[in-house]
């Protein structure tokens, strides 16, 4: 289920799902998406709740990049590179998991 | 697009966070380190109803509050607490279960799942079921055990807590084994505060240097090898390490604390400072407790600190430590927490060491919480609370002359 040894960096076919440990959701008082898991918050940007938000298990990484692009157009190369960033530090704080 | 490390972290800007709902005092067990007050039996009858707490509720919610608490005493004590977690479900908090696992039957588990509750905290203070039942006066080792499955086999997130003490501190081999065995996900061994109960008790309970640094390694080898399967915590034994906690995040910055009675403080322990008012939330709105009530302005900043700290370049990072081990210790809560080195008064805090591990020194039953220790040791106050002797806090030979032991 989980990816505990030998972490790789994420690749394009993968798929991501939220730690069940974690509960990701919309906080108005703090006007940004939040993690909220056994004593801690954690406040997203923008971009960091926009990646979360579809780490739901069934999108490839490939297919999350092609929605972050059609959401931030401009420059495809730099926000792929970012999401791949993202997955590679968000799976290394625990807070998303490599689905097999 | 995302900046490097662009993940935000929360400050409070000015948010109290973390509201915890110490539901009631009372409690089934009685462990010598508890860090409810000393005389906790002074204001049994004046519990908060389900109305006012569920006020409390809504009222934290609106001043941003997140995360939320329910603790006590043993919160499973009050009948409305499945009630009390739906409200801070619906009004959506996160929900936390502080418990010792006394009254956790497997019904009040599917009542408080469908309610919302979303993780269980369990403390357990040893491997041993012997240790177990005699340091917290029951037999309660087989029915925490029973109660950790449970919580996992319902899919709850679950916090292990495990208060540290001399009697524990060469366990973490066989209480890590537990742990992995419960499949818990997070573990925490709490380097126990030494207030109220545990000051009592502070010289059995207080570990050696040697022991701490033997649990650290032990610890530290368990990271390794669970990765991430585990998260172990090792809150810091702040009498050894030069420097002191950065207690609460500062106070009054994110932490709310409401006591049975509805008193609002900035931690657990807060209301052993003397001269401090504490009114509670039958009398103000928890908005003017957070924002104007003069307890919570007090310590605010830096204004208020000592020259040690003021002109610190670590201010920033430990706020100057806790308030309340100040007042304890030193009599003054302004000064600088004796556990930093830098502070005038840190030959208290090498003194107690020294006292606890003398060669020679006789042991002492431990002094056990109940309701008849705590109404003789209610009844000298002062010395409870550490703040009679000469600065050197409750100097527990002092306390036992005036308190019959439960002897263990
Ligand atoms: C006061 S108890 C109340 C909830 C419940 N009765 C229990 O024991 O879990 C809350 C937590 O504080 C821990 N605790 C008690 N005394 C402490 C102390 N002196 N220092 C640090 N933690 C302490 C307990 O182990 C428990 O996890
Ligand atoms: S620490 Fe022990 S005595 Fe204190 S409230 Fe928890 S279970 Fe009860
Ligand atoms: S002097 Fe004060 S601010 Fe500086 S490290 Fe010590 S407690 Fe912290």
């Amino acid at each position: 289920m989980t990816d505990t040894a030998t972490p790789s960096p994420p690749a394009a076919s993968e798929r991501y799902a939220l730690n069940p440990m974690y509960l990701f959701r919309w906080e108005p008082t703090q006007d940004s998406h939040v993690l909220l898991y056994p004593e801690g918050i954690v406040k997203l940007n923008q971009t960091a709740g926009d990646i979360i938000e579809r780490c739901d298990g069934q999108r490839t990484v490939a297919e999350l990049v092609a929605e972050l692009q059609l959401r931030y157009p401009g420059d495809d190369a730099r926000v792929a590179e970012g999401v791949y960033k993202f997955l590679e530090v968000f799976r290394a704080k625990g807070w998303i998991r490599r689905q097999a | 697009m995302p900046k490097d490390g662009s993940v935000v972290r929360l400050d409070g800007q000015g948010k109290p966070l973390w509201l915890v709902l110490e539901l009631t005092y009372r409690c089934p067990l009685k462990c010598p380190w508890c860090s409810n007050p000393v005389d906790y039996t002074r204001d049994a009858q004046a519990e908060l109803s389900t109305a006012e707490w569920k006020r409390v509720l809504r009222e934290g919610r609106e001043l941003g509050a997140l995360q939320l608490g329910f603790t006590g005493g043993e919160p499973l004590l009050r009948e409305d607490l499945e009630e009390l977690v739906a409200e801070a479900s619906a009004l959506g908090y996160y929900t936390n279960l502080i418990t010792s696992g006394v009254g956790l039957s497997e019904e009040r588990l599917l009542a408080l799942k469908a309610a919302g509750l979303n993780q269980i905290q369990l403390s357990l203070q040893s491997s041993e079921r012997a240790l177990t039942d005699t340091l917290v006066g029951a037999r309660a080792f087989d029915l925490k055990i029973k109660v950790a499955h449970l919580i996992k086999a319902h899919g709850f997130p679950m916090v292990l807590n495990v208060p540290v003490f001399r009697h524990n501190i060469g366990q973490v081999e066989e209480i890590l084994a537990l742990a992995e065995d419960i499949g818990v996900d997070y573990l925490e061994f709490a380097n126990i505060q030494y207030y109220n109960w545990a000051m009592v008790n502070r010289d059995e309970l207080l570990p050696s240097l040697e022991q701490l640094q033997t649990a650290e390694r032990a610890v530290q080898a368990a990271r390794e090898r669970l990765g991430q399967r585990m998260t172990i915590y090792f809150v810091i034994p702040d009498y050894y390490e030069g420097r002191p906690k950065a207690c609460m995040n500062g106070w009054g910055a994110i932490h709310l604390t409401i006591a049975p009675d509805g008193v609002a403080m900035p931690c657990q322990e807060a209301r052993i400072i003397e001269g401090l008012d504490f009114p509670s939330i039958r009398d103000k709105s928890l908005a003017w407790l957070w924002n104007e009530s003069p307890t919570f302005r007090k310590f605010r900043g830096d204004e208020w600190m000592s020259p040690t700290c003021r002109s610190c370049d670590e201010k920033e990072k430990d706020f100057g430590g806790c308030r309340c081990q100040a007042f304890l210790l030193t009599g003054d809560a302004a000064n600088t927490d004796p556990a930093c080195a830098r502070s005038p008064h840190h030959h208290l805090i090498t003194a107690a060491i020294a006292r606890a591990h003398a060669p020679g020194r006789r042991a002492q039953p431990l002094v056990l919480r109940n309701d008849r220790n705590a109404r003789l040791l209610g009844a000298n106050r002062g010395c409870a609370t550490g703040g009679c002797a000469d600065g050197a806090a409750a100097d527990s030979d002092a306390a036992l002359a005036v308190v019959e032991v439960d002897h263990v």
